[in-house]
């Protein structure tokens, strides 16, 4: 046939008269879909199996004209190519895969004809108060609805009435009315959470989806299922009628529940989080996320969040604080001061970190501890390693071995029971969580950057306080050594300094105990993602041809082969098999800090 | 579940004839139904852990299809046909009859534990209508006089089991 692709694997098609080859066992929508044709559906999602039953994919489908005795094609004497065999009924898109010279039509009256037909049967026993609808404005049947709808309707019979309000798990509310019947939630329960809980009961306009009875919709990945229900029929209990969609700004970030990274969507509003939702990266998330991993945002304003810096647990001034932190500094002996970085911290935040360490000690720098983070893997998108960004300690230089994930502070708790430290710069991590005896914490004088208070903030002799993730830009190193930047969605509280500055601070006073200028503090060069990353392409090798602006926002693969011995402790998650052998240390270290 | 053995034997003989257990989920449902009378509490757990299912597909069989019952019924089950012909010539007249002599809700089982009447669609027998079966005899050209007999019938017939019944005991 004169319209098959050159390689085996692509299949040419013509959708809407453009030639496109795909590869194949595509199917229509996706197709079209690269030749940025819409092809309305509801039922369909690209990762999940095909259900085919809300019929609004219907399209024209045609293949070309061959004899049937000889399967010589048959040319159209009018145009001379090849004649298209139409069929007379309209066929599903997402169940129909592309082979050699199909032809697709979706604009054709028969096409525009089928979708009416469908949006008014869907449309039937939908109830039509979007007014009062959480999901207005991002209902796909609302969206068709301006498209394929009547504006009328032509029934006077009553709708149906069906549950309202259902608890289906303690994160999904269900209201049985809105629903469409898509079955995208049931085919996501079993095939991608493997949490088969959800089903219709009843037949025909009584069909039901439910939970089983005396069972819940209660697994770690429930609120996906509200994020691809196309209707308002699943809706988060933690966001339903909080706020209008269309009002919220959506920032690209990334989750920092654990080492997988997953690519997310804050959408804020005045400053205020109001949910996070997960961003498609198929290499990383696919269109997932953990619940667990939405409820971060809470941490902003939560009650113990720190808004003043603290001197001995008074509230000061910041230039006060860093007053003190100076002195702090300079009065401490050369080496006695040991820094505890964190695998929460960004990759520039961790390369700071790393130039905060040289600058305070003499010749081989302060010591530095990381707190590893081990917690159980569910083998999907929450792994064992819980801090986002363990390689980029790595990578920036931090450190130069895994922490122990058992006990991780056990030598830094060893130096200062033997007096060898007398000061500790935290940045970010919780020393008494991590292992510290308050009797320990006692012995030392703290400088803590942090977000919240807690028992580390009180014992500190510095308090400064810092940003979430949320309320700042930069980078993490995921499981798979893949760069991803987020960005700010809000901005931070009065009285909070963003960690660049902060430790941009800290190096300027340690350089001033070298004998150079402390005013420099001030001054903070490195405070700017932008123009660190000037710094961190030309003295971190796996940046040299990195610019910040350059890193997509799918991430950037780095080259992991001089970390390949690890033992990292992740096991297999969605998009990431380990390539070590898991750390036998793994087994001991429930009893670490793992959230 | 408190099956008979042979019920219990004649399930995990079906469940062989299918390339997949989960096919056996309507055949497993309908020899319960057989034996129980209809599908009590937890038959769904029952059949979903014996087909390696999970409850909810099962869950979902059940309520699909009205046939299989989640309540029990009285000791004889009584369907009246309200299908177009049946209906034309008199169907719910007979139903209505039946109700009476029975003292009997639709659906519901009667105050003495006798029958549970139903409206059903189609009994194929459309020429002799109105129809109705009890339990799995067909009684066709009913009237309401018919209807009466009927009920009648069914009194005697559970006047003679009782009466043995007692004899027995």
């Amino acid at each position: 046939m004169s319209q098959t692709a050159p390689s085996p694997d692509l299949v040419t098609v013509n959708i809407d008269g453009q030639e496109i080859a795909v590869p194949k066992g595509t199917n229509v929508i996706e197709a079209a879909r690269k030749l940025a044709v819409d092809i309305p559906h509801y039922c369909y999602h690209e990762k999940l199996s095909v259900a085919g039953n809300c019929r609004m994919c219907l399209i024209e489908m045609g293949m070309p004209a061959v004899d049937p005795a000889t399967k010589a094609p048959i040319i159209d004497e009018a145009t001379g190519k090849q004649k298209v065999n139409w069929i007379p009924k309209p066929v599903i898109g997402c169940g129909t895969n592309v082979s050699p010279g199909m032809h697709i039509r979706t604009t054709t009256p028969m096409v525009k004809d089928a979708r009416e037909s469908v949006m008014e049967f869907l449309l039937i026993n939908h109830p039509l108060d979007c007014p009062i609808c959480d999901q207005a404005g991002e209902c796909k049947l609302q969206e068709q609805a301006t498209g394929y709808g009547r504006g009328y309707s032509r029934y006077i019979e009553p709708k149906n009435v069906k549950p309202k309000r259902t608890v289906l798990g303690p994160r999904v509310t269900l209201d049985d009315e809105r629903c469409i019947l898509c079955s995208r939630c049931i085919r996501f329960s079993r095939e991608i959470a493997k949490d088969d809980v959800l089903g219709f009961t009843e037949r025909g306009s009584y069909s039901t989806l439910t939970c089983f009875p005396g069972r819940e919709l209660a697994n770690n990945y429930s609120l996906n299922t509200v994020d691809i229900c196309p209707v308002g029929a699943l809706t988060s209990t933690d966001f339903r009628f909080k706020m209008r969609v269309w009002f919220l700004k959506q920032t690209n970030s990334i989750c920092t529940e654990s080492s997988v990274g997953a690519n997310t969507v804050v959408w804020s509003r005045e400053g205020t989080i109001y949910r996070i939702t997960p961003r498609q990266n198929d290499a990383v998330n696919d269109t997932w996320m953990t619940d667990s991993g939405r409820m971060l945002y809470k941490e902003v304003q939560a009650e113990n969040r720190l808004t003043r810096p603290l001197v001995r647990g008074v509230a000061v001034t910041a230039d006060a604080a860093l007053d003190a932190a100076t002195e702090l500094l300079r009065s401490a002996q050369p080496g006695t001061v040991a820094i505890v970085g964190s695998g929460r911290s960004s990759v520039e935040e961790q390369f700071l970190t790393r130039k905060l360490a040289e600058a305070l000690g003499d010749k081989v720098g302060a010591p530095v501890s990381v707190v590893s983070r081990v917690g159980e893997g569910d083998g999907l998108l929450l792994s064992a390693d819980r801090n986002p960004n363990l390689r980029g300690a790595l990578i920036t230089g931090l450190i130069e071995a895994l922490p122990p994930t058992y006990a991780p502070l056990a030598a830094l708790a060893a130096a200062i029971e033997a007096g060898e430290v007398k000061t500790v710069i935290s940045v970010g991590e919780d020393l008494a969580e991590a292992g510290l005896s308050a009797e320990q914490l006692a012995k030392v004088s703290v400088i803590y950057l942090s977000t919240h208070a807690n028992a580390t903030s009180q014992a500190a002799a510095v308090v400064l306080p810092t940003l979430t993730v949320f309320e700042k830009s930069g980078s993490f190193v995921n499981q798979q050594f893949r760069i991803q930047k987020f960005a700010q969605a809000v901005p931070g509280p009065a009285g909070a300094a963003d960690d660049l500055a902060t430790l941009s601070a800290l190096i300027a006073i340690a350089g001033g105990g070298r004998g150079g200028p402390v005013s420099d503090r001030n001054a903070v060069p490195n405070g700017r993602v932008e123009t660190l990353w000037k710094a961190l392409a030309a003295e971190v090798p796996a940046f040299a041809n990195v610019t910040y602006q350059e890193i997509p926002d799918d991430g950037l693969l780095l080259d992991a082969t001089p970390y390949a011995s690890l033992p990292f402790v992740e096991g297999e998650t969605l998009h990431h098999k380990p390539t070590t052998p898991i750390s036998p240390l793994n087994e001991r270290a429930t009893t670490s800090t793992a959230a | 579940m408190n099956l008979k053995p042979e019920t219990l034997q004649r399930i995990d003989e079906v469940i062989t004839h299918y390339p997949v257990k989960r096919s056996a989920t309507l055949p497993l449902l309908h020899l319960i139904q057989e034996d129980v009378g209809y599908l009590p509490e937890g038959t769904a757990e029952w059949v979903a852990a014996k087909l390696e299912i999970e409850p909810i597909n099962v869950h979902g069989v059940i309520t699909f299809y009205p046939m299989f019952r989640q309540k029990p019924i009285g000791r004889r089950h009584i369907r009246v046909c309200r299908t177009l012909s049946c209906a034309l010539t008199g169907g719910y007249k007979v139903c209505d009859t039946l109700k009476e002599e029975f003292n009997a809700e639709l659906g519901e089982v009667s105050p003495d534990g006798e029958v549970t009447i139903e409206f059903v669609e189609c009994l194929a027998s459309c020429g002799s209508g109105p129809v109705a079966m009890v339990d799995d005899e067909l009684h066709e050209r009913l009237t309401p006089e018919k209807a009466r007999e009927l009920a009648a019938q069914i009194r005697a017939e559970s006047a003679i089991r009782a009466s043995a019944a007692a004899a027995s005991a």
